[in-house]
């Protein structure tokens, strides 16, 4: 290749240097060739799988089909939760190009309200990018059909045919069933699961829903497909249908159970009915509460401002953390208890309105006195004299016990998410507590249920179910097991009998609730009232005045009386007495055995109030959008039942502050209420074991 | 050797050239028959009627006396330079990038004519250049200047790769010039030094977003680094004998984005696998050898800088598009001579071949019909 003839030195030098300079390029360019088939031969063989399998995963896009939900049935079947066919429209925050322009867009075709989109934006600023945020659901034809067509220009947009969470009576079973609700970030770190990211899948976020989302849940479909870059489906490769969740079969009856709930109206309070043979809980009512159908898309900035606005505190669940001193309705317990520790029944006390123990009076709900009273009397008549005379006698040990056998201050076996268990005082409990010895008005306070103690109205329905069954009934909730025969409780049937008689007297004898007689032939209803104070006579009659100062009303009722089938607790929170609760519990009981006539008297009220829990909650809704429209602050928690629960937990774990004085009993009936309190004296220390007077 | 069968007009054929094109073409049209999911249109057949169209013009090319490319080196220097301008000036009052120029008939893109024409330019002035002077600043300096206007121009528009590929094209005939080996070891080192600083400087975002993503390719694969990681996957997932014919889901579902211009390779790697790589790599290498080969057998100064720079100019192309589909280099707009689809660059190409053609016709004319 190198000419030997060299013309010209200069020419020559730059021939021999081109010719040398010449197999370095090209040399160079041979090393570039071996290169680039080394690194060929590197990517396709030797990271032949990673790369195989990376194509694969563009070709093929998995789309997971969100399992329908297991139903939630009551004792009859009815559904209580189901799922409707519906068509919805979510985003995915990663895949939107514009997402202002989009917003818009979608607001235009759906026609979203100025609000709507504004918690739109709330949610989308929230999410993380790859949580599908749901735009809308439960959306007709029309509608899906606009959006469909315009897919293709907007990117990040899905629309899909799905099934939605219905729940038929909404607030009615808020608190028991819970809502469901998109999965949360944190929740899906717990779960790294990719079905939780999926458009259109909603976990149990409160309640059954969320204590059962297991269960619920069932097995995703799932389909696959070919899609191109842009997400354009080529075809169809696989198909595999879901499996849904197994179906929940409660105890509850779900007419009853919305009954209950409508018929606590405007009220903030709890009903909870039981079967007295099983121990089923036929309703588990606590209102206000949330429509579970309008949390499932998040909870927007006027639900946001509603719920915090409320006093009534809409998201705690009354029943189970809802923790109030009973009041008189202890007392058909503590008379069995009296009865238990050997007291006579006939053996009497003189009430003249107040009971002196050492210097100190302790009054009675009725500053005239009751005269001469006996047990029976004593129940119908809730006096308190006689209570504290007694109590004094038999102690505080035996009354606290019979509490704890009662239910009162139990945690039951119940497949809830959280219970509050409140407290059954006593003098080994106080000094644990408090390190102070058991005071005299410490007795006083518990035999009338104040004071330290505590109960849900859960807890208060068992008791009632206890007592009039005389069988250690425990509350259930699922059906789908068998029944285990409840022991008895071990009383005699003669203290039982004569404890009925007094709670039937209550209402159908001389007592204090006569109005709450069951309008039903031949089923006779048997009850005891209670109100409890919640400040002091110095702040509030109880009665009157600023709501959140008025006497809880409590009762608690089975009934027939002779035959006991159904117990029922009902709590009114700020009632102003008993007679608040009674005519509740009433139309329930009314309810079981003629449902027309409770029907009917139900709609009666509603028309007062403004139609169904649900109506009203709706033209709240409304009435709140065009007040404060997108004005409304965004809503601070991810998860405000859950967070209205952990601070519930919080509140019954914080120690109650130390009881100084006796509780001033409250007045049974309507009536006015007595003048002066009893002086509240420096607490002297008999202590309970001392006889009085 | 040959029969006497064949006319000797057709056996005068550089067919050591021919051949290896008309192979590559012609894979090249299959190639792109399947990336429109089994067409003939929009792109093999166009590319196969471009192919004829500028082989032709290769061949009248090569009839072209070696006084008439002396001639023409200059003035098409001079009028590609004012055509450059005349782009960025239109771009500039335009707005935005420009790089054609709309003839009515076609679209002229003149930086890519500048490829073969600063190679032609540079091979005059060195041959005019007295021997003796390639050592002094005297070879250097007009150079430069000849180099400076045009690279400058096109990276205005701004068209990194083609500036790159001219003056690419340009230092190769400086180098086989002969000019003192210490001046490109100098300016290599400058250069790395300077580099980190133009990389900061000079370069549009948009550039510098591709040589970081080169760097770092899964730092945004969605964003800037979706090219090359798409392409790796195409390769990658071809392995040794490739998906198949019609088959390459990674061009068909389109998630190799340019799937018939700039990343055309990927796309052929991933329906013929390692095999159909290397099978390209053996074809370009015959072209580029050819290339060698005919400027190592030139002449005379003026045609063996010409024949070699041509070859540079080629190898440019070839080598930046392929290491930029394998991943080895930033994402540049260069595509893969011969396969990619479009007609500027298959026509700057076979300029080249056919001026080195000429540059055989007129050694076998100097030597004589020796074969």
């Amino acid at each position: 290749m190198i000419s030997g003839k060299i013309p010209h030195v200069s020419s020559g030098t730059l021939q021999n240097s081109f010719d040398r300079r010449t197999l370095v390029v090209a040399g160079l360019q041979a090393g570039v060739g071996v290169l680039l088939a080394a690194r060929m031969a590197w990517i396709s063989l030797a990271q032949n799988e990673k790369y195989t399998l990376a194509s694969e995963s563009n070709r093929v896009n998995l789309t997971l089909i969100p399992p329908r939900r297991g139903a939630i049935l009551d004792r009859n079947g009815a559904p209580i939760a189901s799922n409707r066919a519906d068509f919805r429209v979510d985003l995915v925050p990663d895949r939107l190009t514009d997402p202002d322009r989009t917003l818009v867009e979608l607001g235009r075709l759906l026609k979203l309200s100025d609000v709507r989109l504004k918690d739109l934006r709330d949610k989308l600023d929230k999410a993380n990018g790859f949580q599908p945020v749901e735009v809308a659901a439960g959306l007709d034809w029309d509608s899906f059909a606009a959006i469909s067509v315009r897919l293709p220009d907007l990117p990040g947009v899905l629309a899909q045919r799905s099934f939605s969470r219905w729940y038929p009576t909404g607030p009615s079973v808020g608190h028991l069933i819970g809502y469901v609700g998109p999965a949360s970030a944190k929740d899906y770190e717990k779960e790294r699961n990719p079905l939780l990211i999926t458009p259109g899948f909603k976990i149990g976020k409160d309640g059954l829903e969320k204590r059962f989302e297991q269960n619920l849940r069932g097995t995703p479909g799932a389909r696959r497909v070919e899609v191109t870059a842009s997400g354009k489906v080529v075809r169809d490769l696989e198909m595999r249908e879901d499996i849904p969740g197994q179906p929940l079969r409660l105890t509850i009856s779900a007419p009853l159970q919305d009954y209950a709930a409508r018929r606590l109206g405007p009220e903030s309070g709890a009903v909870v009915v039981m079967d007295c043979l099983t121990g089923d809980i036929l309703a588990m009512a606590s209102m206000p509460s949330y429509d579970p159908n309008s949390f499932s898309d998040g909870i927007g900035r006027i639900e946001w401002k509603m719920l915090s606005d409320d006093d009534h505190v809409p998201l705690r669940n009354k029943v189970l953390r809802g923790l109030y001193p009973p009041g008189s309705t202890v007392k058909p317990g503590v008379a069995m208890a009296f009865l238990e520790a050997g007291l006579d029944p006939e053996a009497t006390v003189n009430c003249a309105g107040g009971l002196r123990v050492g210097n100190r009076v302790f009054g009675c709900w009725n500053r005239r006195g009751h005269g001469t009273v006996n047990m029976a009397k004593a129940i119908y008549q809730s006096c308190d004299v006689y209570f504290y005379h007694f109590a004094q006698q038999i102690g505080m040990d035996p009354i606290a016990r019979m509490m704890r056998r009662l239910g009162m201050g139990q945690k039951f076996d119940l497949p809830v998410v959280a219970q509050s268990y409140g407290t059954v005082p006593d003098p080994a409990w106080k000094q644990r507590k408090y390190d102070k010895p058991w005071a005299v008005f410490d007795t006083v306070n518990a035999t009338i249920g104040q004071g330290y103690m505590l109960s849900n109205p859960l807890q208060q329905a068992v008791m009632a179910a206890r007592i009039a069954s005389g069988r250690l009934l425990q509350p259930r909730l699922l059906l789908d097991q068998k029944v285990p025969e409840a022991p008895s409780m071990g009383f005699s049937q003669e203290h039982l009998d004569y404890v009925h008689k007094a709670m039937s007297d209550v209402v159908n004898g001389p007592g204090t609730a006569g109005r709450a007689r069951l309008p039903v032939p031949d089923v006779l209803l048997a009850g005891k009232t209670g109100t409890a104070q919640v400040v002091g006579l110095h702040i509030s009659d109880g009665k009157t005045g600023p709501w959140k100062f008025r006497d809880h009303g409590h009762f608690i009722a089975y009934a027939p009386f002779d035959k006991p089938r159904y117990a029922c607790a009902v709590v009114v929170e700020h009632g102003g007495g008993s007679a608040a609760a009674y005519p509740i519990a009433r139309d329930v009981m009314t309810y079981l055995y003629d449902p027309a006539k409770a029907m009917e008297v139900l709609l009666g009220m509603e028309t007062g109030w403004g139609g169904t829990p649900q109506e009203r909650l709706n033209a709240k809704y409304r009435a709140y959008e065009t007040r404060y429209g997108t004005s409304a602050p965004r809503p601070t928690e991810d998860d405000p039942v859950a967070s209205a629960n952990a601070r519930a937990e919080a509140a019954s774990a914080r120690p109650q502050a130390e009881q100084t004085e006796a509780a001033s009993p409250r007045p049974e009936d309507p009536a006015p209420a007595a003048a002066a309190p009893a002086a509240p004296e420096p607490p002297p220390s008999p202590t309970a074991s001392e006889a009085p007077r | 050797m040959r029969a006497g069968v064949i006319p000797a007009a057709i056996a005068r054929q550089p067919w050591g050239i021919i051949l290896p094109l008309c192979v590559l073409n012609g894979f090249g049209a299959l190639v792109l028959y399947s990336a429109a999911s089994g067409s003939w249109t929009p792109w093999a057949v166009q590319h196969l009627i471009r192919f004829s169209v500028f082989l032709v013009m290769a061949m009248v090319i090569a009839r072209l006396p070696r006084e008439l490319f002396k001639l023409a080196a200059y003035p098409g220097y001079v009028g590609l330079v004012f055509l450059l301008m005349l782009v960025d000036l239109i771009g500039a009052v335009g707005g935005g990038s420009q790089r054609w120029l709309n003839l009515g008939f076609m679209q002229l893109q003149p930086s890519e004519l500048m490829k073969p024409a600063i190679v032609l330019a540079f091979a005059r002035f060195y041959d005019a250049l007295p021997p003796a002077m390639t050592q002094s600043w005297r070879s250097l300096m007009p150079a430069a200047g000849l180099l400076a206007v045009p690279a400058g121009l096109v990276m205005l528009q701004p068209d990194l790769g083609t500036g790159l590929a001219i003056t690419f094209g340009a230092v190769s005939v400086m180098f086989l010039a002969g000019l003192p080996l210490r001046w490109f070891i100098g300016a290599g080192a400058a250069a790395a030094a300077i580099a980190p600083v133009a990389f900061f400087t000079l370069l549009h975002d948009y550039q510098r977003n591709r040589v970081l993503t080169f760097l770092d390719p899964e730092s945004d694969p969605l964003g800037t680094g979706y090219h090359i990681s798409q392409s790796k996957i195409a390769i990658g997932s071809g392995g040794l004998f490739g998906k198949g014919f019609g088959q390459g889901s990674q061009s068909h579902l389109e998630y190799l984005p340019e799937a018939h211009t700039d990343f055309v390779f990927a796309t052929m790697a991933e329906e013929w696998g390692l095999v159909g790589m290397l099978a390209v790599l053996f074809v370009f290498m015959l072209i580029l050898r050819w290339g060698w080969r005919v400027a190592q057998n030139a002449p005379d100064r003026f045609s063996r800088l010409l024949a070699a720079g041509m070859t540079c100019t080629v190898f440019f192309y070839v080598a930046i598009n392929l290491l930029m589909v394998v991943g080895l280099a930033p994402v540049v707009g260069i595509p893969l001579p011969f396969m990619s689809h479009g007609g500027s660059s298959m026509m700057t190409n076979m300029i080249c071949l056919g001026t080195i053609m000429a540059v055989d016709r007129w050694s076998r004319r100097g030597t004589g019909l020796a074969g």
